[in-house]
């Protein structure tokens, strides 16, 4: 093997790995814009003509709720997940780092057991807590359990991240008068922020993708989510609604794509932080 | 580099240890509760969304209970009935069986092949490392998993493929015996996530190591046996435990990959996917909750399992010489 090659190769295999990989995306744009006559017939990729109105078929929405409306149903929970998770996680974390408490270590443990936790146990019991609280076809169910640091994952992200923040600043604090809760707000929030913002975004992506807990809670089609709205489009159309479908399949994973783009730096290092750190 | 074990950092000794006990408790005290109001979010939810669910579904799996009757006592009967007599029950164990041995291996060792190719190169690392980690957080939508329905269908791209190569597999989706790959190959797709969490752990082995071995006359595969490997075993681990425990829960491809219904002839009748039939569609809830307890039981024996077994292949360079 020459040099040349040695040093192309990589690069060629990597591509076309990368190609092979991305075709699902391709087609999922391509079907999306397709006339309903080629979608089945034709194994091109790219449709002879743009059919635009599969996406205004798809932007009048499902059971005469529109696009718009499901799609702020979503956004009000992402972004209630997202704040729940920020604020419960980093106070949990804050604890489990810095303060000295009896029970720390078996606090610790448990929470740490919790991130095994196969979620099925819990999931009747708290369907029948909620159903009790008269919170079952709300978003109560889907967004107070991040108020109450529920998700390990993040909780545990962030202790390490704090673990490896120096001391020296908190202290110093500490010694000028600060107390707990001020040294957490002033001091080492700020300094979490990268940890903070990988939390926030995963809980976005991980909650507008979620539909387990949306079919379980949600009932009421005006409450639905763009997930549920895309499982009863589905029900409801044939195969010749594809395109119409794949429209607002590509509709609905739109803000995930935007936030893989915007904040890839901060994904891609916080999972590879999630496996290393410790 | 340990991964799952978290070793806390030694404390450092507190200027107070010398100071008299009565003072110092009081000390203590006053340092004690800021931790607890931090902590009481988190507490109320392993309390009450945690702890007291499982007492509560541990309780339900003895029990029939329906949503709108009380919960009526019927002993060992739920799990008895799953164990002997309930053919579904085994399909579903068998088919979720079958997609942790298949998908998980496969998915690892696609996420390290993929990551030691990285690792060499030196230009455009990040924009591969981003791009081969975008199907991990697409992956999990159901937009997706309708794509994949329609491209592994009856007249879908796959089946085109596979025709004009003189192979007639038909749809995959249709077919009993290979709708459950669909599932395998789309949680395989997503190997991103674990991708990056390898070449993270690659780019920390130290490179005298390799130049070491080099000098010894070590060649390409012998370093990566006797250098990447070990090194990288903690990191494997790692990623071994949440893959398995992330399986055991696959949901959404399976449902909507069968249409919701675990078909063609219960071949994607996932664990989950069961355990949402009866306790939601059919209302027995204490069947579920016995279901769910199995899955507990399973992931706690798998995962003692790997962690005994751990000791003999896993390696922490910072245990060395201890």
């Amino acid at each position: 093997m020459n040099i040349a090659t040695k040093r192309w190769l990589p690069h060629t295999v990597a591509t076309v790995c990368l190609l092979a990989l991305l075709y699902p995306l391709a087609w999922l744009l391509a079907t999306s814009l397709k006339p309903a006559d080629e979608v089945v017939t034709s194994l091109d990729l790219w449709p002879s003509h743009l059919e635009w109105s599969n996406y205004t078929t798809a932007l009048d929405g499902v059971s005469g709720i529109s696009v718009t409306r499901l799609l702020g149903n979503t956004l009000l929970i992402a972004v209630g997940a997202v704040v729940g998770n920020v604020l419960s996680c980093s106070l949990a974390a804050y604890a489990f780092a810095r303060l000295r408490f009896r029970m720390s270590k078996v606090m610790f443990a448990f929470m740490v057991a919790t991130l095994m936790l196969p979620h099925h146990v819990v999931l009747i019991p708290q369907y029948i807590i909620f159903n009790r609280l008269g919170m079952v076809d709300t978003y109560w169910p889907l967004i107070l359990p991040k108020f109450l640091a529920t998700e390990a994952f993040f909780v545990f992200l962030i202790v390490q991240f704090m673990r490896g923040l120096p001391r020296e600043l908190e202290e110093s604090a500490r010694i000028d008068g600060c107390g707990a809760f001020r040294t957490y707000w002033s001091i080492t929030l700020p300094l979490t922020r990268p940890a903070l913002i990988t939390t926030a975004i995963f809980t976005f992506i991980w909650t507008w993708n979620d539909f387990f807990t949306q079919m379980i809670y949600l009932f009421a089609p005006e409450k639905f989510t763009i997930t549920l709205a895309l499982r009863s489009f589905v029900d409801q159309s044939s195969t010749s609604a594809y395109g119409p479908m794949f429209a607002m399949s590509v509709i609905s994973v739109l803000p995930i794509v935007l936030f893989f783009f915007v904040f890839q730096r901060y994904l891609v290092q916080g999972m590879a932080a999630s496996g290393l750190k410790g | 580099m340990s991964t799952v074990s978290t070793r806390a950092p030694a404390r450092p000794t507190l200027t107070t240890d010398r100071k008299p006990p009565a003072r110092r408790r009081r000390q203590v005290r006053e340092r004690q509760w800021p931790a607890y109001v931090f902590l009481t979010p988190w507490m109320i939810g392993a309390l009450v969304l945690t702890l007291v669910p499982m007492a509560v579904s541990l309780y339900l799996s003895f029990t029939d209970y329906n949503l709108f009757d009380p919960p009526h006592w019927v002993g060992l009967r739920n799990y008895t009935e799953m164990l002997t007599d309930d053919p579904r029950y085994w399909r579903s164990v068998g088919t979720t069986m079958l997609y942790v041995v298949v998908a998980v291996p496969l998915k690892l060792g696609l996420a390290l092949a993929v990551a030691t190719l990285l690792k060499n190169l030196n230009r455009g690392r990040a924009f591969y490392r981003s791009a081969f980690y975008a199907p991990s957080l697409l992956g999990a939508s159901m937009s997706i998993a309708l794509v994949w329905r329609a491209l592994f269908n009856d007249g879908g791209t796959i089946s085109d493929i596979l025709n004009s190569v003189g192979v007639h597999a038909g749809g995959w989706v249709g077919n009993p015996d290979l709708a459950v790959y669909v599932v395998v190959l789309l949680t395989v797709w997503q190997f991103g996530a674990p991708m990056v969490i390898f070449l993270a752990g690659l780019q920390q082995i130290s490179p005298d190591l390799y130049e070491a071995a080099a000098l010894d006359g070590a060649g390409r595969r012998r370093q990566f046996v006797s250098i990447t490997v070990p090194m990288l075993s903690p990191v494997v681990f790692f990623n071994l435990v949440l893959e398995i425990i992330n399986s055991f829960q696959v949901f959404t491809p399976a449902f909507v990959i069968s249409g919701g219904k675990g078909g063609p002839a219960d071949s994607t009748m996932f664990y989950t996917l069961y355990l949402y039939e009866r306790g939601f569609t059919a209302s027995h809830m204490g069947y579920a909750a016995a279901m769910a307890w199995m899955v507990l039981i399973a992931i706690a024996a798998i995962t003692l399992i790997l962690f005994r077994t751990s000791r003999s292949w896993v390696f922490y360079a910072d245990e060395e010489g201890r």
